[in-house]
């Protein structure tokens, strides 16, 4: 790619199940789209979460494990807490005007980006079509998703 | 560009400096500086509600505050100010760049 060369596509990545986990790359996503960017989004492993249909409002942020998270593992481990972070999480992201996770994936959707789940987690979970939100444009392969990429800088998530 | 000629500054951006100096005539220059020969009245409705909404609350709508408050689909937003709906709608309305990220 050349120096300065407006970006023109990218394929965005998205392979954890976290509230925290997911909201960056639809960020970014919907963000590609605002910019005129041709964009797809992969989601794969416990990124599914994010499209299946009784899952993906009921998303959590990781209270343990988290350094960032400023509180001891312990107390991050009792119970409420996953669900009260999770809370003032997204008070604060509806002030900035970011969607539930159900709204944002179809305001992508509708921005024109194209939506993939991958085929060996989907097997792997023994998910089929009918879980998934119906924004959500095929069930590929790896190979698939590279020859969809063509072109593309690759973001992982 | 016309949009020289008509007297009215733009900041960095190329965005309207004082967006009290707007009128429909500038914004029909500024669309075909932004590649859209004609604004149909779909056009105005964004641009419209875009300056109602920013003079009533100080910010440039979001693209999911077009949809709920403004009644415009995200789809037909995109497809009337094609790769780069907020901010071109923005520019067109004498509206600054928008600053958020959704």
């Amino acid at each position: 790619m050349a120096e300065n060369e407006k970006i023109k596509k990218v394929s965005i990545i998205i392979s954890k199940g976290s509230l925290e986990g997911v909201y960056p790359g639809l960020i970014m996503a919907n963000g590609a789209r605002m910019e005129g960017i041709e964009t797809m989004v992969f989601f794969t492993f416990f990124g599914l979460d994010a499209i299946v249909k009784k899952r993906m409002n009921k998303l959590k942020v990781a209270t343990v494990g988290n350094p960032a998270m400023h509180i001891p593992t312990l107390i991050g481990a009792l119970p409420g807490m996953s669900a009260f972070a999770t809370s003032m999480m997204k008070k604060e992201m509806e002030k900035l005007d970011i969607p539930p996770v159900d709204e944002f994936i179809e305001m992508i959707h509708d921005a024109g980006a194209k939506l993939y789940a991958c085929k060996a987690t989907v097997e792997m979970f023994h998910l089929t079509k009918d879980d998934f939100t119906e924004e959500v444009d095929d069930i590929i392969n790896v190979g698939t998703f590279y020859e969809l990429s063509a072109g593309a800088q690759i973001i992982f998530t | 560009m016309a949009t020289e000629t008509m007297n009215v500054t733009f900041d960095a951006d190329g965005y309207l400096a004082d967006h009290n100096e707007w009128n429909e005539d500038l914004a029909r220059e500024l669309a075909r500086e932004e590649g859209i020969e004609e604004l149909t009245d779909m056009h105005w409705k964004v641009i419209n509600f875009m300056r109602k909404d920013y003079i009533e609350n100080g910010a440039v709508p979001t693209i999911r505050r077009l949809k709920k408050a403004g009644g415009i689909p995200t789809k037909e937003l995109y497809s009337l100010f094609p790769d780069g709906p907020a901010k071109k709608a923005a520019r067109i309305a004498g509206l600054p760049k928008p600053k958020g990220c959704v």
